[in-house]
């Protein structure tokens, strides 16, 4: 059974509050045992994710509501079990278009398209699905042994 | 975020303090174009010591502001990056595009 959310923020769709989210996701990716490079991967994440519902979900409207919701979730791997953090992300805009849900080619030096490069890059699981009117998007980052101690 | 000019000769540096994120890069991108295309500055340097964090479109906005040095033939500087934002930009694969130095002697001297 999935255990339940230890934090849930709904914030509105403003820009200005994306600082108040990285830092208090920052403070929780480190309590839960992820490095600091860990927990910079995290923030960078869900930082690009909050801005594409901005842009692309609600069209830079400020009043829209976005619910960001923190579960501690555990990779099993031989008899050692790895802590990790997962993030659901739900707001009721317009649908993400698959087609636009692929990494730009990087070999181009133009601005725009990283965000979701970015976000496949630093988190080890990325799931989007569109439930009824809502897109919901799941993040996952595991702390991973062999990090801990690094990134500071 | 906050953003100082020191001007001197063919040099402007930009002291920014912040994040540059969806929030506050369309204020770097507006500084950087008019630096170069209206001020015809011909080297522009950036002090992002007192920036902890830089999203895809505060890369996106210095991307353009190296476009735009190179549309002029001006220069593009920046130094002091966190490990945050150096991270950023090697994951955008862009690191190697910008003239990057570690502190503001080694910009100004180079």
């Amino acid at each position: 059974m999935r255990s339940r959310p230890f934090l849930k923020i709904w914030l509105s769709s403003d820009p200005q509050l994306l600082g108040v989210v990285r830092g208090a996701l920052e403070h929780l990716a480190g309590t839960l045992g992820l490095c600091p490079s860990e927990c910079r991967s995290v923030v960078l994440a869900v930082d690009e994710a909050l801005a594409n519902i901005m842009r692309h979900a609600y069209h830079g409207r400020l009043d829209k509501p976005i619910e960001l919701s923190c579960r501690r979730v555990y990779r099993k791997i031989s008899a050692a079990r790895d802590p990790g953090l997962e993030i659901v992300l739900v707001d009721r805009g317009a649908p993400a278009k698959r087609e636009k849900m692929r990494s730009r080619p990087l070999d181009q030096v133009r601005p725009g398209g990283l965000g979701l490069h970015f976000i496949k890059q630093s988190m080890d699981i990325v799931e989007y699905k569109r439930v009824g009117s809502a897109n919901q998007l799941r993040l996952v980052k595991f702390a991973n042994p062999k990090a801990q101690g690094q990134g500071a | 975020m906050q953003i100082s000019a020191r001007r001197s000769e063919a040099t402007t540096i930009f002291d920014i303090t912040g994040p540059i994120d969806l929030a506050s890069s369309p204020q770097v991108r507006k500084l950087l174009l008019s630096e170069f295309r209206e001020a015809h500055t011909r080297r522009v340097v950036l002090n992002l010591t007192a920036v902890k964090y830089i999203d895809s479109s505060g890369v996106a906005s210095l991307v353009e502001g190296l476009k735009a040095s190179r549309d002029v033939g001006s220069r593009f500087i920046l130094f002091g990056l966190s490990p945050a934002a150096r991270e950023v930009l090697q994951l955008s694969r862009l690191v190697k595009i910008f003239e990057i130095y570690d502190d503001e002697q080694q910009a100004l001297a180079s």
